[in-house]
């Protein structure tokens, strides 16, 4: 039974739960409410619950340690020197279950019957050919002590398969006999069900918590594993980048690094400005009807996705600069260069940078500005030496907030910015970032085995700190700001 | 007799007018205009690029819904699609796309020439380079779909190829055509005059919304099905996965969570987690979903899975804030005619901040619609021909694309053509996201209630 008709399987059984649990209870209350503890309803989700709740853990359970089982038992197959080493070990399983899977679809095309997918044998003529015939293409012929796993493997997922079923049903019946017997018109129906939504809506809270914990664990156990091979002196020193993947290979961050700060210093010198005085305009000049107008129109860029900036930078403005202001000039004859990236990132930050600063500027007491102007001062005058000072802790927050997300901004870089890994002060020459080269490790058929491609989760662990360490900061400097006033 | 140089009151006065502005004054003045003028050229900045680069998508982009296309009788000659005559569906199979290219081109051919339609210098290979490569594979699914056309003359249509289509769209000129090795200038005056002969015209395409990816040497016949089809499936998984989770862990937070630690360490993880930059939840995605859960690369599920984690921190900020904002006597009435503290959120509070959570997730949903770099890492940039299958039998866990990565997919491809592509792909992801901004908007005005 597959795992979408169990679900429905415990749906169905759910259901009967729900109304036999409300029956019996008013059953027993001879269908006067007043006598029961709890309304009618909380029977009814009593027993569906008492179905779900077990049932579900069951199989989640049984779904997470099936793999692990068959794994176990398949070890006999495999030669000691593949059991070594982990990555080998998820290779030669990957490559068991690819073949089991390929036997799977030959028998549901009529290609094989299930008694030939067990008796196939190397000897007598190649799997892999009569695999393709079906469709499943396999990277490397099958050796006999593959194909013997893999028969194992299916046998064994078949009984697990019948396993699952089995539990999962009999732990469905077992809460759902359990619901109907404890049920009556006494029992504290309401009280359990409240429990158990708490427990759920606490479990869920705790989901960002994980991620959080996955985001670490992924970054810092393969970052270990990079380091392992690739001494980490070089990795953070190391002034050149050319990674190659037959080996011997300099993975320097150093010139990712440069790059990723040079597009991003650009871009705030774009956005800071713009989305300054934009920002000026509208807290302090603006009539509300501008303002109602205008302040929506400068969010619309926000809520455009970086993708389509990204082809901007590509087609439109990345060939302007080039032919324009690159190519006469003689300082470049490339389309992705920093400026392209850093401009492009700065437009789409406009809006972040303007809409912290309006924040922060309609925080400053209005007593300050009244203050101001009784005695004497323009607009101009107030905002220079009386806002502006004032706001200034939230705005440099609010810069830094931007800063972090230019150096985690990947799609613009990656179409705008080119690929080559250069350390130079020239800014229409084409450079590379951290985002790009995490994006161009990881992309295609990649193996995680080697350094060139674990070096992706070093630079993303660099990354995270770097974003989190510059986001701590300008939080900080916000709150501390904003205590002042209130 | 006048002594009045010689009355000291009378030397010129320091202070001026009121009436005439001072230097002074004229410099503050100055700075004034000078600061409204900075911030509405700052606006206008702003505002002018956003426009520019709408623009030049829409002008990019627009012309990619439609499609030169030729028309013309189709002679199913049994010779060649059915060399032993039986009409046997499985001889029939035998016949590969060459024979049926064939048969394409003898037709255009002899249509032109009853036509009288020619151009001195092309020959017939560039006659028959005008047709698709995908028309043939069409012809063949056509004819074994229903073996009895052959013998027949149908009316056919058949995409041209993307040079053709670029000559109408003005991508492709005669000076261009001279130093492209696909295309002759002669060949683009053969379709000049096919197109006064009624053979060829541009109209609308609607194969470029239903249509797979093709590969690089075929533009003309790329789509945005699998694209599309990838994307509802993921907004789906999305919405069922996230608004639950999201909408539970905010009720929990706001309403019944004691304040100690543990609360904190969440509240600080949440709001870490909506600064931390979307690629890296694409490398979560890959090394935890799939090289440790064994969920299958470029799959919808995995990138739905990816971009939830990535709109729960949105989703349960915006509800925080409903929560909030309904009044504490609605509670207390609650509490007061007798619910229970579970009774009193989910009959009452819940209700009420219904509409700003709605809003608060769909714009987080649009925002993850747009979300491009973590799913290149999870390998949804593949290039993806076949439809994954649907939802109740598996087409979650198939191979597919999104919209976003196919612009992007489409933008690194070389051969122009591919430009107007994304940037019609990008005119169908701007309309579905102006779609949910929309209706977040009429959620907001119609729901939102001020106490």
């Amino acid at each position: 039974m597959s795992v979408f008709m169990l679900l429905v399987v415990i749906a169905v059984l759910a259901l009967v739960g729900f109304v036999i649990g409300r029956q019996r209870a008013l059953a027993s209350a001879a269908g006067n409410i007043k006598e029961m503890h709890s309304l009618p309803v909380y029977y009814g989700w009593h027993g569906a619950l008492m179905v779900i709740v077990p049932s579900l853990l069951a199989l989640t359970l049984w779904l997470l340690i099936q793999p692990l089982v068959i794994e176990r038992q398949l070890v006999s197959y495999f030669p000691p020197e593949v059991l070594e080493s982990s990555a080998a070990r998820t290779l030669a399983m990957a490559d068991v279950r690819r073949v089991a899977e390929g036997l799977d679809i030959a028998i549901a095309q009529g290609a094989m019957t299930e008694v030939q997918a067990d008796m196939v044998r190397t000897e007598f003529g190649s799997v892999r050919d009569r695999l393709a015939e079906v469709g499943v293409a396999l990277g490397a012929e099958v050796t006999p002590q593959v194909l013997a796993a893999a028969q194992d493997y299916r046998e064994l997922a078949v009984i697990g398969g019948i396993g699952r079923s089995i539990l999962t049903f009999l732990v469905a019946l077992g809460g759902l006999i359990y619901a109907i017997r404890i049920t009556n018109k006494d029992f504290r129906a309401r009280n359990r069900v409240e429990q158990v939504i708490m427990a759920l809506l606490s479990l869920s809270s705790t989901v960002a918590i994980l991620t959080t914990v996955g985001i670490v664990l992924s970054l810092v156990g393969e970052s270990l594993r990079f380091f392992t091979m690739y001494p980490w002196q070089d990795f953070f020193f190391s002034l050149t980048w050319s990674p190659n993947f037959q080996g011997g290979s300099d993975l320097g961050l150093a010139p990712l690094l440069w790059g990723t700060i040079y597009i991003s210093f650009v871009s705030i010198i774009v956005a800071a400005p713009i989305g300054l005085f934009s920002a000026i305009y509208l807290a302090e000049y603006a009539s509300p009807r501008v303002r109602s107008v205008v302040k929506p129109a400068i969010e619309v860029i926000a809520g455009i996705p970086t993708v389509v900036f990204g082809l901007f930078a590509l087609v439109t403005l990345g060939p302007i600069l080039r032919d324009w202001i690159a190519e006469p000039t003689g300082w470049g004859n490339s389309g992705s260069s920093v400026m392209t990236a850093g401009l492009v990132i700065g437009i789409l930050n406009i809006p972040f940078v303007s809409s912290l600063a309006d924040d922060v500027i309609n925080a400053v007491p209005q007593a300050m500005r009244d203050g101001s102007y009784g005695i004497g001062a323009t607009k101009s005058e107030t905002i220079r030496l009386v806002i502006l000072p004032a706001a200034l802790p939230g705005i440099v927050g609010g810069m830094l907030l931007a800063l972090s997300r230019a150096i985690g901004e990947t799609m613009i870089v990656t179409m705008g910015a080119g690929a080559a890994a250069k350390l130079d002060l020239n800014p229409f020459e084409a450079m590379t970032t951290i985002t790009v080269k995490i994006v161009s490790q990881l992309t295609g058929d990649t193996e995680f085995d080697s350094p060139e491609t674990l070096v992706a989760f070093a630079l993303g662990m660099t990354l995270f700190v770097l974003t989190l360490g510059l986001n701590v900061i300008a939080l900080y400097i916000v709150r501390k700001y904003r205590e002042q006033y209130e | 007799m006048s002594d009045a140089s010689t009355n000291p009151s009378d030397v010129p006065h320091k202070s001026e007018s009121l009436l005439v502005p001072s230097k002074l004054m004229r410099r503050r003045n100055a700075a004034e205009t000078r600061y409204k003028a900075y911030g509405i050229a700052a606006i206008v900045i702003s505002l002018a690029t956003l426009g520019i680069m709408l623009f030049t998508i829409f002008s990019d982009g627009i012309s990619a819904f439609s499609q030169a296309t030729l028309r013309f009788p189709v002679t199913m000659d049994a010779a060649t699609l059915d060399p032993k005559g039986n009409r046997d569906i499985a001889e029939m199979t035998k016949v590969t796309t060459i024979g049926y290219k064939k048969v394409l081109e003898k037709s255009l051919i002899d249509e032109l020439n009853t036509r009288q339609v020619a151009v001195d210098g092309v020959s017939e290979k560039d006659i028959g380079a005008f047709i698709s490569g995908d028309a043939p594979a069409r012809l063949r699914d056509m004819v074994l779909a229903d073996p009895s056309l052959i013998g027949q003359t149908i009316d056919f249509s058949a995409f041209a190829t993307g040079r053709i289509d670029g000559y109408f769209k003005g991508r492709v000129t005669m000076e261009t055509a001279k130093l492209d090795s696909n295309i002759s200038p002669e060949q683009l005056q053969l379709a000049d005059k096919m197109t006064e002969a009624g053979i060829l015209d541009v109209r609308f395409n609607p194969k470029f919304f239903t249509n797979p990816d093709a590969s690089d040497t075929r533009p003309e016949s790329s789509g945005l099905g699998v694209a599309i089809i990838g994307t509802l499936y993921m907004m789906a998984l999305v919405v069922v996965l996230s608004l639950p989770l999201g909408v539970a862990a905010a009720i929990y937070l706001d309403e019944f969570a004691p304040q100690n630690r543990f609360t904190d360490l969440i509240e600080v993880n949440i709001s870490n987690l909506a600064a931390v930059p979307s690629i890296v939840f694409g490398i979560l995605g890959l090394a935890i979903f799939i090289n440790f859960g064994g969920l299958p690369q470029s799959s919808s599920l995995v990138g739905a899975l990816v971009l939830t984690l990535m709109a729960l921190p949105t989703i349960i900020i915006a509800t925080r804030a409903s929560l909030r904002a309904v009044p504490p006597s609605i509670r207390t009435a609650a509490l007061g005619v007798g619910a229970s503290k579970v009774q009193m959120v989910f009959h009452h509070v819940l209700p009420l901040a219904m509409p700003g959570i709605l809003t608060g997730t769909i714009l987080s949903l649009a925002t993850s619609l747009g979300e491009t770099g973590p799913l290149l890492l999870i390998g949804m940039e593949a290039f993806v021909v076949n439809y994954p299958s649907g939802p109740l039998s598996g087409g979650v866990m198939e191979p597919a694309t999104a919209l976003p990565v196919q612009v992007y997919a489409w933008a690194a491809r070389s051969d122009p053509a591919f430009v107007e592509r994304a940037s019609g792909a990008i005119i169908v992801l701007l309309a579905f996201l102006l779609v949910m901004n929309i209706v977040a908007i009429i959620l907001r005005r119609r729901f939102e209630r001020r106490w």
